[in-house]
């Protein structure tokens, strides 16, 4: 299938006087038309940033500095920002892992709403709030049309997030990034966005790019499945491979780590070790100190994403190789 | 809501006792008093005057009593006479405020209407050569003696230049001119004094816009205004400005009494027949009545100003509304 998303070696910097630092330092992904495609790692492993890369939208000094980020073959790394205006929101819409804070406290939804949808579609004010309406039942917020005039702080973190999904859908974008979008919420709540987000999906026929460090998020919710470890992707396959053959040593970590019924943790803290500061990224395959697999040469080459199956990639030479080739 | 206000309310006239308590104490306690000031270096009186004239202002009573009598008064809205010229506190003070409300209204008008802009202009456009003129023109600003500034511009735009009157408000030939006139005259006396006094206040506020925007400029929901494909301008001037615009609405409250107490160093600078000078005028003269009056009036002025920018940030963020 052709490649909506196309992210080719990103890389992001921040510069700083010890040096630059860089939290995603090349990461590769494409995303397919209609799929949802899940973005797994520890947290402070780049996720975010390599969402916010895609709208450009990086808190300052933060830049991307190698890359392409190609949508629909518009490479929108090197978009002019009156150009990248038109994509935010219209094309690629994002909602956020903290829904508390993600409404402007100061305007009511119906204000924040209609502005989404009157960013990018020219219609009358009475159109846009009539739209708000319907987006807002769209979500499931009961007495849409009252609430429209209600202000963030009377909505509960779910229902924010539900106004969040409105915005992001009003112009019908083609992605829609969801940054950890149940991760603050409780858990009855976690499911019923997640299942919103899955109808929406698939009603509107939008791709997902789903930030996620839960396991079980990306079992039930997404296609494909990217793993990142410092700022790197390093495994990437169809979903149900990476629980039944994971190929790479940090995904198998993460498996291990994942709770059993009744323990629910919110981290994946299970692997040995800790995540080493970005700044001090390890020689040879970044992994290395935290793996029981390592040797000698992981500690001197790195290694980048190879072939390992069918559409299944990981970046670690101790992976298997496909099936029908010898390890040479 | 309704509690919280009556409470406020309910304070200010306690506030107001204390504040006058005080400001009696601190005149009764300072060396000297309205009599011997004025009699106390001439020969010619005696002693037994003096203490007359003490008996007739009261000032033989003890301290409490004295208090006391001026607290009754000021109940039935007295606020006693003048010691120098006997005519009645209101009377004087009502003469003296609309001079100095007039040209605190307008600068304070001119500092939000100028500062504002300047301040969200370079948080939005951060590091730019207009931001990086506007730091340096605060700079100058901060550091300039506004005293001596005054005097500049007399120098040059009065003097030199001969394009303003150099002082006072209302000569006693305007009198005699048609009311165009008249305004015009006050109109060019306004300039010199209102531009003064604003320059200090137009620094600070400024800066002070520009740091509350670019604090707002981080927040989460600028961020999430952002990825909606608003534009960068829309994101400052809608979603950034009102956040950041708050604690500004709190500060115009508290500039309330200084726009009522007058500036002594303005007035006294430009002529201008306002609070500050009556004020100052009357503690060199140990004119207690009308010191009291002036103080209650600033002190009430003051916990009006602050409960009334209260009033309005509650009005702003519907987080305090609603509560
Ligand atoms: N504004 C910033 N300035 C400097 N470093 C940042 C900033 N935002 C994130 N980082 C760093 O970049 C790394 C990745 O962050 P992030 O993408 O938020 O991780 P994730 O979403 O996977 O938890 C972290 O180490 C974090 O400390
Ligand atoms: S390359 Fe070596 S250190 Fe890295 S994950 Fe594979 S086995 Fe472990
Ligand atoms: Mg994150």
């Amino acid at each position: 299938m052709e490649n909506l998303l196309e992210v080719k070696g990103l890389e992001v910097s921040f510069p700083s006087p010890a040096g630059d630092f860089k939290p995603v330092a090349g990461v590769d992904f494409v995303l397919e038309p209609g799929r949802t495609l899940g973005l797994v790692g520890e947290s402070g492993c780049g996720k975010t940033l390599t969402a916010l890369s895609i709208l450009r939208l990086l808190p300052p000094p933060g830049k991307i500095t190698a890359g392409k980020i190609n949508l629909q073959g518009v490479d929108l790394v090197t978009l002019p920002e009156k150009e990248m205006v038109k994509i935010r929101g219209a094309k690629v819409a994002m909602i956020f892992q903290e829904p508390m804070t993600s409404l402007n406290p100061v305007f009511t939804i119906g204000n924040q709403v209609t502005e989404a949808i009157r960013a990018h579609q020219r219609i009358s004010r009475a159109a846009a709030r009539r739209r708000a309406v319907e987006l807002l039942r769209a979500v499931n917020i009961p007495r849409a049309e009252e609430r429209l005039g209600d202000y963030p702080h009377q909505f509960s973190g779910g229902m924010r997030q539900r106004v969040m999904l409105a915005m992001a859908i009003s112009c019908r974008p083609l992605v829609l990034i969801a940054d950890e979008p149940t991760t603050a919420l409780d858990v009855t709540v976690q499911a019923q966005i997640m299942g919103l987000l899955k109808r929406l999906r698939e009603e509107l026929a939008m791709s997902l790019l789903l930030v996620t460090h839960d396991l079980g998020i990306v079992a039930q919710a997404t296609d494909r499945v990217a793993v990142m470890y410092l700022g790197r992707i390093v495994e990437t396959c169809p979903t149900p491979l990476i629980f039944q053959s994971p190929a790479h040593p940090y995904t198998r970590g993460l498996l291990r780590s994942v709770p059993r019924l009744g323990q629910r943790i919110r981290r994946l803290q299970a692997i040995e070790g800790v995540v080493p500061e970005s700044s001090l990224r390890p020689r040879g395959c970044s992994f290395h100190p935290r793996c029981e697999l390592a040797d000698e040469r992981c500690r001197e080459a790195e290694p980048v994403l190879e072939t390992v199956g069918d559409s299944h990639l990981a970046a670690c030479h101790k992976a298997p190789p496909p099936a029908g080739k010898t390890d040479g | 809501m309704v509690n919280y206000l009556l409470r406020r309310i309910l304070i200010i006239p306690v506030m107001l006792l204390m504040i006058s308590l005080i400001t009696l104490g601190v005149m009764h306690i300072s060396p000297g008093d309205p009599a011997a000031l004025r009699y106390g270096l001439n020969p010619e009186v005696s002693a037994t005057a003096l203490d007359r004239m003490r008996e007739l202002y009261g000032l033989d009573q003890p301290f409490l009593t004295q208090y006391r009598g001026w607290l009754i008064r000021v109940v039935s809205l007295d606020l006693g006479n003048s010691f120098i010229d006997d005519r009645p506190v209101q009377t004087i003070i009502l003469e003296r405020l609309p001079a100095t409300l007039l040209l605190n209204i307008l600068s304070l008008a001119l500092i939000f209407a100028v500062a504002i802009p300047i301040g969200v202009v370079s948080a939005w456009r951060r590091g730019s050569f207009f931001d990086r003129s506007a730091g340096l023109l605060v700079f100058i600003g901060y550091s300039t003696p506004t005293f001596w500034l005054a005097l500049l511009l007399i120098m040059f735009f009065g003097v030199r230049l001969g394009w303003f009157p150099i002082s006072g408000m209302r000569p006693w030939y305007v009198q005699f001119m048609p009311p165009a006139a008249q305004l015009r005259d006050l109109a060019s006396r306004l300039v010199l004094p209102v531009f003064a006094t604003a320059f200090g206040g137009l620094a600070g506020l400024s800066r002070y816009a520009r740091s509350s925007v670019l604090e707002v400029l981080r927040q989460d929901y600028v961020r999430a205004a952002r990825a909606k494909g608003l534009t960068e301008k829309r994101v400052v001037w809608k979603h950034a400005v009102k956040n950041a615009l708050l604690p500004v609405v709190t500060i115009m409250g508290l500039t309330l009494p200084s726009l009522i107490g007058g500036s002594v160093i303005f007035e006294t600078i430009f002529s201008w027949p306002g609070m500050g000078r009556l004020g100052y005028n009357a503690i060199m003269n140990y004119d207690y009545p009308v010191v009291m009056g002036v103080g209650v009036l600033s002190a009430f002025l003051t916990l009006v100003g602050i409960l009334i920018s209260d009033l309005a940030y509650a009005w702003i963020d519907p987080r305090i509304r609603y509560r």
